[in-house]
């Protein structure tokens, strides 16, 4: 059981560290980079827990489509390199220590909920319980409305996307 | 030892990846001389033929060629990104091989391993795409980490062409993964055993109801892996070289191995979902099957041996006996009576991709290149309505249960 435990802790690392290297990068593309790195980390923590077909998805929707198009619309627009400023000084005395307590607590929360007891029984626990049908039928079976209003959701933004972007006439 | 022991998953894997590798990276140095071969000969040339006899020899010439030539990085690149771009378009299109059964699941290593999968994901094919879908990113970064005209425009061609055209691949594939109920590769080939119950003598492969999606799948395939008549994003007449034009020496080569690996996964995949993977097309009952592949290679054996005695001279003809004596002891070899069973399904599987990868070939040989509009209408106005109203068919039919193969 050591090679779980040495995976799960450099792919936690991986995504520690590209999600700091997404904000401090100043090229773009670097931190889009960065966060393809934090999803695959996250896919690969999937995986430990037995969750292969949400792993799959996160790669193939979020690596392999939506950070295909940020990378492509940073390459379209051909966006600079960022200016750097100093920290506003509300951020600098409040933003860090808020921060850093909203960590703590949710830490801590996790600590005694039940997802952090099913992370503690160890990766891989509940490799049985996330079947690709069974994960099917729940979603087109008990959550098919959710399902759907997402769904109409997105549609919407996209459409509002378009009414953004349509130049007048 | 006691490790050995321990992890028989962990040392199985290692084992089939290193052979894997191997078995790839020569496969791939011999698809440039076949390409380069079949071209030639459609187009009345010899092709290579003084680098070895028939020009055997030719890609382990290309290999050091590019090996030692100079490796220019571009002073205005972005460095970091313009080293991992090859390195990732060819891990990945490695990567992606690990997923596909070269034969049947049944054969085991001593330790209980499957032989001829590395990884036998229960949902195989979607990781397929997970992999195959990041390939863009190679292109991608290429293009713009050489800061330079050419490589940008090509790779921003590339990307909304390989985008587009994921699209329709994906849409072409789900037909076949409602007849088979499952997105595990030895499952889908398990389900294609037997024959057509209307039509004995055609085996069960998903083609046959599929015909449709295939063709979709088809042409999908071949604008993914940006070959002829796709391949906009290396249009020499426009773009010098396309997302590579800045990249040299051995940076190009990967780029160049990454195509043909490419090339070799969607092959693959297309014999797995359409073609019925390793299956024979013969019923079981025709034993004589069984030393097919070992007569195949003597045949060739002594094709050889015909060869260099008749037409090749001094080294050539030194060459061509080496090559003899190996297509003669690996058929002898095949013919064994442990082995003949064995080599049954990775025989059927590589002469199936054979026959795709002889298409691919066939097809630059013979069709002009696309213009770029002419490219992206037909991709979003002909392939995804045809690919999409399969789906629906073929949907519809299972609803009003009209399938029962």
């Amino acid at each position: 059981m050591i090679f779980p435990a040495i995976l799960f802790f450099v792919c936690a690392l991986l995504a520690i560290v590209g999600a700091v290297m997404v904000i401090l990068a100043r090229e773009p593309i670097h931190s889009a980079l960065a966060l393809i790195l934090v999803m695959m980390s996250l896919a690969v923590l999937y995986l430990l827990l037995g969750a292969e077909f949400i792993a799959a998805v996160q790669i193939l929707v979020y690596a392999g489509a939506i950070m295909i198009l940020f990378v492509t619309v940073i390459m379209v627009i051909n966006a600079g390199v960022e200016e750097r400023t100093d920290f506003s000084k509300i951020a600098k005395f409040a933003g860090l220590p808020l921060g850093f307590f909203l960590l703590l607590e949710t830490a801590h929360w996790l600590y005694h909920s039940a997802i952090g007891a099913a992370i503690a029984n160890g990766p891989g626990a509940h490799a049985e319980a996330f079947s690709t049908r069974e994960l099917s039928t729940e979603l087109f079976r008990r959550y098919l409305l959710p399902f759907e209003a997402t769904s109409i959701l997105i549609l919407i933004a996209v459409l509002g996307a378009l009414v953004l972007a349509r130049k007048d006439e | 030892m006691e490790f050995i022991s321990q992890h028989p998953v962990l040392v199985a894997a290692v084992v089939k990846v290193v052979v894997l590798l191997f078995v790839v990276m020569t496969a791939l140095a011999y698809l440039t001389w076949l390409e380069r071969k079949v071209v030639a000969h459609i187009q009345s040339r010899w092709g290579p033929y003084y680098v070895g006899a028939h020009g055997l020899l030719q890609p382990l010439a290309d290999g050091i060629k590019f090996l030692f030539k100079e490796d220019v990085t571009p002073p205005a690149s972005d460095r970091l990104i313009y080293l991992l771009a090859p390195f990732l378009a060819l891990s990945l299109a490695l990567t992606a091989l690990g997923l596909i059964p070269f034969g049947p699941p049944g054969v085991r290593f001593p330790n209980g391993q499957p032989v001829f999968i590395v990884s036998d994901v229960s949902i195989g094919l979607l990781f397929l795409f997970a992999i195959t879908s990041l390939g863009v990113y190679g292109v991608a970064l290429a293009g713009w980490s050489s800061n330079s005209k050419y490589p940008l425009l090509g790779a921003l061609r590339s990307s909304a062409q390989m985008i587009s055209y994921e699209v329709s691949l994906t849409v072409s594939v789900v037909g076949v993964l409602l007849l088979a109920g499952t997105l595990n590769f030895n499952h889908i080939i398990e389900g294609q055993r037997g024959y057509w119950h209307w039509l004995r003598i055609v085996p069960h492969w998903y083609i046959v109801p599929q015909i449709v999606g295939f063709l979709c799948y088809l042409t999908a395939a071949i604008a993914e892996t940006n070959r002829v008549p796709f391949d906009l994003p290396e249009a020499e007449t426009e773009l010098v070289a396309g997302f590579h034009t800045e990249y040299s020496s051995f940076k190009f080569a990967m780029f160049f191995m990454a195509e043909y690996a490419n090339m070799i996964t969607v092959s693959c995949l297309a014999t797995i979902l359409f073609f019925g993977g390793w299956l024979s097309p013969f019923p079981d009952r025709w034993t004589w099957q069984l030393y097919l592949p070992g007569a195949g290679l003597l045949a060739l054996g002594v094709y050889c041996a015909y060869d260099s005695v008749t037409e090749m001279r001094g080294l050539a003809r030194l060459q061509l006996s080496v090559v003899t004596l190996l297509a003669l002891g690996g058929g002898a070899l095949c013919l064994l009576p442990g082995v003949a069973p064995v080599i049954q399904g990775p025989f059927w599987f590589t002469a199936k991709v054979l026959g795709f990868l002889f298409f691919y070939i066939w097809i630059r040989g013979t069709l002009p290149r696309f213009r770029y509009d002419q490219l992206m209408s037909f991709g979003w106005k002909l392939l995804l309505p045809v690919s999409l109203a399969n789906l629906v068919l073929t949907a519809a039919w299972f609803a009003w249960g009209w399938v029962r193969g």
